[in-house]
């Protein structure tokens, strides 16, 4: 363990460690606490951005088309994510409508957008104005957005509307689905500190390899 | 690992919460901001175990009209019923579908109350000054931050089936009192456990060793 390495603290148990360089792929994990401290994530920017701009076109598919339509006297009646919150604010239910809203639209919007508005600056090595303040909202946001959770609704919904309706799935189902795993995929590729290493790197600050 | 084992905060030293850059901090009277991304840096979460209680509690009181008001009121020609969360959760097993049924009684039932008992029992240990089993505890936090998003699960559907049924005339589907409730369980518990500071676990250890 060389003294050059730089210090991190665990987020969990707060030990004081040195980090340690990681084959590709592989995770560090407190030596105490056994939480993962970082990871080797391959191409983590390059990688996170691409699947964020694929999401953000799906995102905007996944909202404006009908997520299943169901077929009741002779006509088809289909409903988005978005007449689905305005329907429960109408039926005086706006406190849930709102929670609805805000944890699978605007979050994921939130998160999937600043996504892209900061990696592709930091690909080409530019800073993007106000990129501190993005990462601390996103830090702070990313608990409350719940694509997976709401796919998983939808599939119990559609599952229990069957006995009672002929059912129709729409657009937006299959969308809800492949956004579902594009998330998957971004978080899992995303790494923070390949992203606090990159801003580093260019603004010459606190380098330390 | 060399030498004996330290925390960070043992040596004045503090990890930012945003970009993970430990620095030490000087004055500490004042504020201290993270030299490298401006979010403001603490040893441990200002006010962790009160808030937690707090939303904690509240989540407990909520807890109650959640499960013994109506979730969903379903109607049509032939029949109309009320059901409370736990009542879907036996009518849809009923009814033959029991892969949903099963899924739907993890994410209402079992995930909101291991939270409430989860985040209880860290609470507890941490203001006792516990050294039982931290890593246990730990874990128990780690999987406490995992599933607890899951129990949005039954808001989802509710919003899902009053929306679409009531486009269609010969039946309805309304949300009742017990979604708000419940909703508000979901979200408490899931402030509780972003208040909560799992450092606060392994701190009791360090002092014993010293």
């Amino acid at each position: 363990m060389s003294h050059s390495a730089p210090l991190i603290a665990c987020h969990d148990c707060d030990l004081l460690q040195r980090e340690i360089p990681l084959n590709p792929g592989c995770t560090a994990s407190c030596s105490r606490c056994g939480a993962v401290l970082y990871r080797n994530a391959t191409d983590s920017i390059d990688r996170t951005l691409a699947y964020s701009l694929t999401a953000v076109v799906v995102f905007l598919i996944a909202n404006a088309f009908p997520i299943f339509a169901i077929e009741s006297q002779g006509t088809v009646k289909g409903i988005t994510l978005l007449e689905a919150v305005n329907s429960l604010w109408n039926q005086e239910m706006q406190s849930i409508s709102l929670v609805v809203l805000v944890t699978t639209v605007v979050i994921p919007a939130l998160e999937l957008f600043s996504m892209a508005y900061l990696l592709l600056p930091l690909k080409f090595l530019r800073l993007p104005p106000g990129y501190t303040l993005l990462l601390r909202l996103m830090r702070m946001v990313a608990p409350w957005g719940m694509v997976e959770v709401f796919m998983l609704g939808v599939l119990v919904s559609l599952v229990k509307l069957t006995s009672n309706f002929k059912v129709i799935p729409g657009v937006a189902l299959w969308s809800f689905a492949v956004l579902t795993l594009l998330l998957a995929a971004a978080a899992a590729s995303f790494s923070s500190r390949d992203v606090w290493n990159r801003v580093d790197r260019i603004t010459g600050r606190w380098v330390a390899s | 690992m060399n030498g004996p084992v330290q925390s960070a905060a043992g040596q004045g030293l503090c990890a930012c919460h945003v970009c993970s850059l430990v620095s030490r901090r000087t004055h500490l009277s004042e504020a201290a901001h993270c030299p490298r991304c401006g979010a403001s840096l603490h040893f441990r979460k200002p006010g962790s175990v009160a808030s937690c209680w707090a939303f904690l509690i509240a989540a407990y009181i909520l807890y109650l009209p959640a499960n013994l008001l109506t979730m969903m009121e379903t109607g049509s020609l032939i029949s109309y019923r009320k059901d409370t969360i736990m009542s879907g959760v036996v009518h849809l097993w009923k009814t033959g579908s029991w892969g949903i049924s099963l899924v739907v009684f993890i994410a209402s039932i079992t995930i909101p109350l291991l939270k409430l008992i989860s985040l209880t029992i860290l609470l507890v240990s941490v203001q006792r000054r516990s050294t039982w089993h931290p890593r246990q505890r730990a874990r128990l936090y780690r999987l406490v931050e995992l599933v607890g998003r899951w129990s949005m699960l039954d808001i989802y559907v509710v919003t899902l089936l009053a929306a679409l049924v009531q486009l269609g005339s010969l039946a309805t589907v309304k949300a009742g009192p017990a979604a708000v409730a419940f909703g508000a369980v979901v979200v408490l518990t899931m402030f509780a456990s972003m208040k909560f500071d799992p450092r606060l676990i392994w701190d009791p250890l360090e002092r014993e060793k010293l």
